[in-house]
């Protein structure tokens, strides 16, 4: 089985195409995430908007692995230790306040980040209209589940809570790319603490990154999740292998 | 109040006659027209079943959502479900046309009080289920439903048409990834077959008892609500599907299944309408697990429902301190 990943040379310098690949793996790994909501969602506007967000996120990482390969290969055929995604996107979904607070971070940087990819990523000017609806999404749910019940509040301050410690590795470099990470992070949290602030929750004043979070998933390093969630989205296609779909 | 009314007041024989005659010249009821007690009951009872199908309908192909084999075709089914909540949604809406709430039906379904279609009580157990409940499934709901798109009932039959235009698009979908797998590997071919082989009777099922046992026909089509009986719908899909099956180089589970050159139709096999009773009272392979995983998503996002209404209370529109906020954080 082709390991088809572009994977950091013998000699260790990265490869150009390795920013492109964190990003569609982002894309790619949230979106599944998303995926498995279909059938278990509160009410069923719900169903209809995660799903739309899941598809639109699937439509980023197949426009960027495009660039880079055949899609399938890239993303049927690696293992976990060739992924590139950050570590909170491949964060289980939890109850609904866990998936809407990583989508709130995810979305909010995404966005912010793809506004200084226009002139690099071809896909950027599309991606951020998309990623512009999701953003005001998570952020009305913030505010509902934030400022609804002493129940909601609870559970919405504890999945920023637990999440908080992967939102330090967005601001890591991504290879290949010019960014200004000052910038990003400055809007990010400005725009973060504003929503949170405003719905009422308190924002964390715990690290953004540990030893192992830090820029770890962009280095193939994951969490345990991951893998069981690879394990479920490959088995078929490896299960027959050459075969077409 | 009687001395207002004129003499020449319309009793409720006016009302019918007005009704009947509406329905015999084809035109749309619509909500604020008068309509008998029963054709109300009825259509609430159809509308809000159709609507629970497409819900509970979700689950057996969510199930393949995590394990679609290509992202081509993750795409594709993740966005069939999301038109079968949209579906569900359109449903809900024509049926509150007639007086009743979406909470109430989902309470109704919940409770097992109302009933949704019985083929997704069977489990999809390969990828090419997926394919199966395309061609089959969503084609025989087609073929039931594309009358419907002329239903005496207005609301109804404009949900129809837009439901009907999506599914077409599903089914030549499920028919082409049945295609990919028939003209695939070996391995690809005999699951194609095998889901087949499973779907083909509960499909055939779908069309409802026999005319001589159906309980609800001879009104609905007297009300055009239904325009063709059971049996001919399924005589219908059966004659459509056997060329589909021979394109696909697939065949289907029928050992009786021939050309009948005086009818000019397909004869078909002996339906196990055991298996239908079975399945609609609840003991089919999926009932528990379906009605189960349709609960506990609703009870499970209870606290979410109430913090939105919560949310909405305190932001009511016309509280000009929360508008002002809301401005200042744009």
């Amino acid at each position: 089985m082709s390991q088809a990943a572009p994977e950091t040379s013998a000699a260790g310098s990265p490869a150009p195409a390795a920013g492109t690949l964190a990003l569609a793996d982002d894309a790619l790994v949230l979106s599944h995430r998303l995926g498995e909501w279909a059938g278990h969602a509160p009410v069923l506007e719900e169903e209809v908007a995660l799903a739309n967000i899941a598809l639109d996120l699937l439509g980023q990482a197949r426009a960027l692995y495009a660039d880079l390969g055949d899609e399938d290969e890239l993303a049927f055929l690696r293992e976990e230790r060739a992924f590139r995604n950050c570590q909170l996107v491949e964060q289980p979904n939890g109850d609904f306040a866990c998936t809407l607070a990583r989508q709130l971070f995810f979305s909010t940087w995404q966005e912010l980040l793809y506004g200084q990819l226009l002139e690099s990523v071809p896909l950027a000017g599309k991606a951020v209209k998309e990623i512009a609806y999701h953003r005001d999404h998570a952020e009305h749910w913030t505010l509902r589940l934030g400022d609804g019940t002493e129940d909601s509040h609870a559970r919405m301050q504890a999945a920023v809570d637990g999440l908080w410690r992967f939102t330090g590795e967005l601001f890591q470099p991504l290879e290949g790319f010019d960014l200004d990470l000052d910038a990003l992070r400055a809007t990010w949290t400005e725009r973060v603490t504003g929503v949170l602030t405003h719905a009422t929750l308190t924002v964390p004043e715990t690290p953004q990154s540990g030893g192992w979070t830090a820029g770890a998933g962009r280095q193939g390093l994951h969490t345990e999740s991951f893998g069981r969630m690879l394990a479920e989205m490959q088995h078929l296609h490896r299960s027959h292998p050459g075969a077409t779909w | 109040m009687t001395t207002v009314l004129p003499e020449t007041a319309p009793g409720p024989e006016a009302y019918e006659a007005a009704f009947d005659a509406a329905v015999a010249a084809d035109e749309r009821i619509e909500p604020r027209d008068w309509m008998p007690d029963a054709y109300r009951a009825t259509l609430v009872r159809q509308i809000a079943q159709h609507a629970h199908s497409e819900i509970i309908g979700m689950q057996p192909e969510a199930n393949w959502i995590t394990r679609a084999p290509s992202l081509r075709r993750k795409a594709i089914l993740m966005a069939k479900v999301q038109d079968e909540a949209g579906h569900g949604l359109y449903l809900y809406s024509a049926a509150e046309t007639l007086g009743v709430g979406r909470d109430e039906l989902l309470d109704k379904l919940h409770s097992g009080r109302q009933k949704y279609s019985s083929i997704f009580n069977y489990p999809t157990l390969t990828w090419a289920d997926v394919g199966a409940i395309g061609w089959l499934v969503d084609g025989a709901a087609i073929t039931n439903q594309v009358p419907l798109c002329r239903c005496s009932y207005g609301p109804y039959a404009r949900a129809m048409v837009r439901v009907c235009k999506e599914e077409s698009f599903h089914q030549r979908q499920g028919y082409e990834l049945l295609l990919e797998l028939s003209r695939g590997t070996e391995e690809q071919h005999a699951m194609a077959q095998d889901a087949v082989d499973r779907w083909w009777w509960p499909s055939l099922m779908m069309f409802g008892p026999p005319d001589d046992e159906s309980a609800h026909s001879a009104q609905s089509m007297a009300w055009k609500i239904k325009r063709h009986s059971n049996d001919e719908l399924r005589q219908r899909f059966v004659d459509i599907c056997v060329p589909q099956a021979e394109a696909l180089g697939l065949t289907l589970p029928d050992p009786d299944l021939t050309w009948n050159e005086e009818t000019g139709h397909w004869d078909f096999g002996a339906i196990d309408w055991s298996e239908f009773k079975a399945v609609l009272k609840g003991n089919g392979p999926c009932n528990e697990q379906r009605i189960t995983q349709r609960r506990l998503a609703h009870e499970e996002g209870a606290w979410v429902r109430d913090a939105a209404a919560a949310y909405a209370a305190k932001h009511a529109p016309g509280d000009n301190r929360t508008h002002r906020k809301e401005a200042a954080s744009r």
